[in-house]
């Protein structure tokens, strides 16, 4: 007997359900005026909501709902996505009320039923629609010198690590600057000077870990009235976290290093 | 010739103000002490709640001789005047917090802070004078009011 496809079998299986569902999304339009001089206002803009009809299939993310507005619907939509796969860090957005990355939220878990409401992540100026002008918080980045620091002369060979010494910090490597925690921190919110959330993870990362000499170093930046000790302990970072990093943890293990190097 | 100055290449400012460096133990201690002094605060509070509200006669027995009869003792002045510090302490501090974290303002933030500095030095004034200056037989009153211990009159 010869194998023969069977093309009875092969439409009703695998089939994915589709559904409706309304995307409301926040809009700003900049101003068409030249730029004015640093310091001076800039011209403000129009805010408005759109309201998307949709149908999308089960396995839609969020991002993919974007990509039906923005390709089929209406293209002056901005957003910023790169690698679309919850990697690269670009399209953290608050989705429903919550920072969230649109590549890893799928509509079928946001009760479609509703209308989804899409925001720019707040605590950072919005240039157009959902893109925010990043550079204070890669400047609070930058700050606490996210490098390897050592003093002595380079090894000839890798420099070794034992696993539990990996393990101290293996939970702050996972960060992909989308800034998802640092907006979502109410202290960063009504104070921009605060260092945030991500700032004090990725200090975490080398502080704790053993080949870097400059710990004490970023301690001392992060021992600072706008460094660990504005964090209120609310949590909201590690809710927003779409790599599950345990971030007050670790700022709340920023603070006890500050106070035992003190000590 | 000329020299040439700086020969990188040449970059724009970094824009608006930056942030200020404010770093030193401050923020530090005031932390700490708001975990150290609440866990004093707690044992205090329920000590003092207990003595007034439950043991002895109860909540009934307090009087102006129950309250004179504790001053007079060094003990107890010096547990009132722990809880009034560190309470008034705590909880300006946590307003301080507050005010920092919610004033928008320069302005308004200064002047928050001159209001609660003022009632804080106050409460602690009033309260630490009340403790060390109180009379427990003031002259004139009735036998029946005062402490046992108050020479008759």
């Amino acid at each position: 007997m010869t194998a023969t496809l069977e093309p009875a079998a092969s439409t009703a299986v695998g089939e994915v359900p589709t559904f409706q569902v309304t995307l409301k999304i926040a809009r700003y339009i900049p101003s068409d005026a030249p730029a004015p001089a640093y310091g001076e206002p800039v011209p403000a803009g129009t805010a408005r909501w759109d309201e998307f009809q949709l149908t999308v299939h089960g396995t839609d993310r969020v991002l993919d709902a974007l990509h039906q507005v923005k390709w089929d619907l209406d293209g002056t939509l901005t957003f910023r996505r790169s690698c679309a796969h919850g990697v690269c860090g670009s399209d953290a957005m608050r989705i429903n009320g919550r920072n969230r990355l649109a590549c890893k939220t799928l509509l079928k878990d946001l009760d479609p039923s509703k209308p989804i409401t899409i925001e720019p992540i707040k605590g950072l100026p919005v240039i157009k629609d959902l893109v925010v002008d990043m550079e204070p918080f890669f400047a609070s980045y930058r700050e606490i010198m996210p490098f390897l620091i050592t003093g002595a002369n380079e090894p000839t060979k890798e420099r070794l690590q034992s696993q539990t010494q990996r393990d101290r910090f293996d939970d702050t490597t996972k960060c992909i600057l989308c800034a998802a925690c640092t907006t979502s921190c109410p202290v960063f919110w009504t104070d921009g000077q605060y260092f945030g959330p991500a700032a004090i993870v990725n200090a975490h990362r080398f502080i704790f870990d053993s080949r870097d000499e400059g710990g004490a170093q970023r301690l001392e930046i992060l021992n600072d009235k706008e460094g660990a000790w504005r964090c209120r302990t609310t949590f909201n970072c590690t809710d927003a976290c779409p790599r599950g990093i345990q971030v007050t943890k670790a700022i709340q293990e920023v603070k006890r290093a500050v106070i035992t190097r003190t000590f | 010739m000329t020299t040439i100055a700086d020969p990188k290449a040449p970059r724009a400012p970094r824009p608006g103000p930056g942030r200020r460096v404010t770093r030193g133990n401050v923020e530090m201690a005031s932390w700490l002490f708001m975990r150290i002094s609440g866990v004093v605060l707690v044992v205090l509070i329920f000590g003092h709640l207990f003595v007034n509200l439950v043991a002895g006669g109860g909540v009934k027995a307090i009087d102006f001789a129950f309250v004179a009869g504790k001053w007079a003792s060094l003990g107890w002045q010096v547990w009132d005047l722990l809880m009034l510090w560190l309470a008034m302490i705590h909880g300006a501090n946590g307003l301080r917090t507050i005010i920092n974290d919610y004033a928008e303002k320069n302005a308004t933030r200064l002047w928050l802070k001159v209001l609660l500095a003022a009632s804080f030095v106050a409460v602690v004034v009033l309260g630490t004078l009340v403790i060390f200056t109180f009379d427990p037989c003031p002259a004139g009153a009735a036998a029946g009011t005062l402490p046992s211990f108050c020479p008759a009159p």
